[in-house]
């Protein structure tokens, strides 16, 4: 796997010969060293390359989606043979069937969000970022630490193996409603959800231990004078996202026993009585409640978007603290913020169900709790804003990103305040709007941060810098190509375009249907497709300075290339097993930027005299 | 280098590691079987009137058995009490009794997963009957001279399964006694097993009490076996400290001493969800 090329140069590279452990005293093998490693930099390695392989599969997944969406009933030029062959009846004729449309759609959200996103945000930055930053020579548990990658491997290759099963992936969409994703395939027992389900567990028992673990860490490990409004804001966004991890995932661990129950027993805890498919009535018992799985799902869905969200504010803050040469303005006030968002994610969840019947008295409350939850978001937004005010400001690669992120995190935010209204959200609801809404949030924001990530830490874990020029590009390309995918979404929406459809909804706009749309709005499908095509090609640069510069890239001249003040960048470079060469003591906040009558303009949080 | 705080606690959070690390683990579970318990009142609130025509009621009530399930409750907690003793003895460095202590708790451990697999059996081969003329019961059905067991699995019959089979075109049918309208216990009434002979077309709906059944034996079954899997595994553990695992004792005896004590926060855990599930299920 090439997730471990990176981590030979760190290895190898220094001749830091710190290690007392008995262990270390002969050359581990491949297997030892990349597989079965415990050491927190090689599992955030890991788990950085297996996502971001995860989030180029799911990217190609939606590709073909949106051709197929402005090309109803057309053959997907270039990879509709190849999906012919390896899938089958599904896609005969290079042509996406229905139903195949559904399961890309279904695994597309699957993937992003649970093989992606969440362990590239969380898993590989938090490994890799949050041990450095307190001073800890590695995770609490190291050994329960690789459980959890390969425990989130095996998960994903369970998806996988969805395809090539009868009907295909599943095909429910990510949130898997009830009864739907029970009656989909419900002459075979073993189908692309169940393989979901499964898959599920182990990727929620892979969060438990690695939430677990994180949380441990953060408590005991830092190191001395590490005090807790001492942290990195970084290191506090990774410790609430562990919390919400580890108490939303388990009830989707519950309703996925409960799903695969009805799945393979043929229970009815979701299915309710009478329930008549395809003319006749389900051979079940009946008595259960669909209304029961969406609110097990929502209950960690609503979290999980806060999984997303809080560990990219904590990466933007830690670049834009450090590209401004200016501290965090209303570090204090963000930690609280972001303590809160932690505590009110958990009573958000059914404002995703507004049109369920669930009743107004509750949807009133989940409405009122909705907008409370945009506060402490705010703030954040706006301490981080105000951080700009009069600095120094260095446009370097990772803090083009992190400047980019604010504006379009805003825009997915505030679209998302009439979705959490329920009078507007009956309009909105399961149209275009919502996936332009929570895209904002989660590609050019959440996205956007991480990109700022792998620039920014990119010289600590190989020791080399990545091309600005080749930055640059990805970065401009990349920032106009989704504003042309998700804002069109925007305005299909309003124009009641569902998300539904395989065609696009072209049926319904069609000249037989009195619905009084304008059929204007499918023309917009084909300039999604143009641009999404195009961010394909300006991901391109990535991928390349991203392997390029492993082994050709400038080397960096010091172990603090970007002069930054937090205990990452004291380590050697790259960080040898141990990570530190002498026990770190902190002196001072993690931001002390720009500090008058201080020597430089930063002082690191180990300098015990700033004129030192 | 060595990762402090293995077996020492940190001065200012008086834990070490594990214990800390144990403690978010039982939150995570208490959300697990958190979600599960609302699941089942969930569908308990909403079952609708006459679903479980055998007994006139929305949900059923009084299946399971009862003197078993308190027994098996007692043992349970006799293991939590010895996983302590087995920790104490190791602090009064005994190691001796230690490994007693221990050995008690996992027969106790295994103790509880056989007699809830007798149980989950006499489940499997008890019957749910309804006739086309309205008439339900419950009761033990007889094929061909004999009972089907359940573990095989072919003879575990539900209607489609008994009409599938062309030689068999009458049943017999041993009903469980009448019990009294709205009560679940028949203490009163009538005693004896009423013997039904019956054609395979009079029936209308005839199946174990499997979780394909009934929400309740769905959720009965879902919760209890994921429970007895907690139970395996625990057992499992606690094993593997009595024996291979306790070769750290004479080389790391405070770190022993602590694994012992998180594996006992873990028990004792297993034994909490017991004392809710037991209530919940069997008595409510």
């Amino acid at each position: 796997m090439s997730a471990t090329h990176t981590s030979t140069l760190p290895q190898h590279g220094q001749g830091h010969s710190h290690s007392h452990d008995a262990h270390d005293h002969h050359e581990p093998n491949f297997w030892h060293k990349y597989v079965f490693s415990t050491d927190h930099k090689v599992i955030g390695v890991q788990y950085a390359m297996s996502a971001l392989s995860f989030l180029f599969f799911g990217f190609l997944l939606m590709l073909c989606m949106r051709y197929q969406i402005s090309h109803p009933g057309e053959a997907i030029p270039i990879v509709g043979s190849l999906m012919e062959r390896v899938l089958g009846e599904a896609a005969s004729g290079g042509k996406m069937s229905a139903d195949l449309y559904n399961s890309f759609g279904a695994m597309h959200g699957n993937i992003m969000v649970f093989l992606a996103i969440v362990p590239l945000v969380f898993a590989a930055f938090g490994n890799y970022v949050v041990p450095l930053q307190i001073g800890a020579i590695d995770m609490a548990f190291p050994r329960v630490n690789m459980a959890s990658y390969h425990c989130y491997w095996m998960g994903g290759v369970t998806w996988f193996t969805g395809f090539f099963l009868p009907g295909g992936a599943a095909k429910s969409g990510w949130t898997s409603y009830s009864p739907l994703a029970t009656v989909a395939e419900f002459g075979h027992s073993f189908n692309g959800q169940t393989a979901l389900l499964v898959g599920l567990v182990l990727l929620i028992t892979s969060s438990l231990l690695g939430s677990a673990n994180f949380i441990a860490t953060v408590v005991q490990l830092r190191a001395h004078g590490m005090s807790w409004m001492r942290l990195p804001f970084f290191v506090w966004a990774q410790f609430v996202t562990a919390f919400l991890l580890l108490l939303a995932f388990p009830p989707l661990e519950a309703a996925g026993i409960l799903q695969l129950m009805d799945n393979v027993f043929h229970t009815s805890f979701f299915l309710p009585t009478g329930l008549v498919v395809g003319g006749s009535q389900l051979p079940v018992s009946g008595g259960g409640s669909p209304l029961l799985w969406q609110h097990l799902f929502w209950f960690l869905g609503h979290p999980e978007v806060y999984v997303l969200v809080l560990p990219a504010f904590g990466i933007v803050a830690e670049v834009i603290a450090n590209n401004t040469r200016k501290p965090l303005w209303g570090y204090k006030s963000m930690v609280y913020s972001v303590i809160a968002i932690g505590f009110l994610s958990f009573i958000v969840w059914a404002h995703h169900m507004y049109l369920t019947g669930m009743g107004t008295k509750i949807s009133t409350f989940f409405q009122t709790t909705t907008m409370m939850i945009s506060i402490p978001s705010v703030i954040i937004l706006t301490a981080l804003f105000i951080s700009l005010w009069g600095g120094s400001i260095r446009f370097t690669v990772p803090m083009l990103f992190a400047v980019a992120f604010l504006p379009m995190f805003g825009i997915g935010g505030l679209t998302g305040l009439p979705l959490g209204f329920n009078a507007s959200d009956i309009y909105l609801h399961d149209s275009y709007y919502v996936i332009g809404h929570f895209h904002y949030v989660v590609a050019p924001g959440t996205m956007f941060a991480l990109f700022a990530g792998v620039y920014f830490w990119f010289p600590k874990a190989t020791g080399r810098m990545m091309n600005e020029f080749l930055g640059k590009v990805h970065f401009w390309g990349s920032l106009v190509c989704m504003n042309m995918v998700f804002a069109p979404m925007f305005v299909q929406g309003f124009k009641g375009m569902s998300r539904r459809m395989s065609d696009g909804g072209a049926i319904y706009f069609g000249k037989d249907v009195a619905y009084g749309a304008d059929p204007g709005v499918l023309k917009l499908n084909n300039m999604i497709l143009a641009s999404a095509l195009l961010l394909f090609v300006f991901q391109l640069p990535f991928i390349f300075n991203f392997f390029w510069s492993i082994w050709n890239g400038r080397k960096v001249t010091s172990d603090n290339p970007w002069d930054a003040t937090t205990l990452d960048w004291a380590t050697p470079t790259p960080p040898p097993h141990g990570n530190f060469l002498k026990e770190p003591i902190v002196y001072r906040g993690p931001y002390e930027y720009s500090v008058p009558g201080a020597s430089r303009d930063f002082t690191p949080q180990d300098q015990k005299d700033p004129k030192g | 280098m060595e990762i402090p705080y293995t077996d020492k606690p940190r001065p200012d959070t008086g834990l070490y590691n594990a214990k800390l690390g144990i403690w978010l683990f039982l939150a995570s579970e208490i959300m697990l079987f958190g979600g599960l318990f609302s699941a089942y009142i969930l569908l308990r609130v909403n079952a609708a009137e006459g679903v479980w025509p055998a007994v006139k009621l929305a949900w059923p009530h009084g299946l399971l058995n009862i003197p078993i399930g308190t027994f098996n409750t007692a043992v349970l907690i006799t293991s939590s009490v010895t996983v302590v003793l087995a920790w104490a003895s190791l602090k009064m460095n005994n190691f001796a009794r230690f490994r007693m202590f221990m050995v008690i708790t996992v027969f106790c451990a295994l103790s509880f997963l056989g007699i809830k697999s007798y149980e989950y059996n006499e489940k499997f081969t008890h019957y749910e009957l309804r006739l086309n003329d309205g008439k339900a019961y419950t009761g033990h059905l007889i094929v061909n001279g004999e009972h089907p067991g359940f573990w095989d699995f072919s003879k575990v019959y539900n209607l489609e399964q008994l009409k599938a089979k062309t030689n068999v075109t009458s049943i017999k049918f041993t009903a469980d006694p009448e019990k009294a309208e709205g009560h679940g216990h028949g203490e009163a009434g009538a005693h004896e097993h009423k013997e039904l002979d019956l054609k395979t077309d009079q029936i209308a709906h005839l199946d174990a009490f499997l979780p394909r059944n009934h929400t309740f034996f769905a959720i009965y079954f879902t919760i209890t076996a994921l429970h007895g899997l907690h139970v395996l595994g625990g057992a499992l553990v606690l094993a593997y400290f009595a024996f291979p695992g306790a070769k750290l004792w004479k080389t790391h005896p405070e770190q022993f001493t602590n694994r012992i004590e998180v594996g006992g926060l873990f028990w004792h855990f297993v034994d909490l969800v017991w004392i809710f599930l037991f209530p919940v299920v069997y008595l409510l």
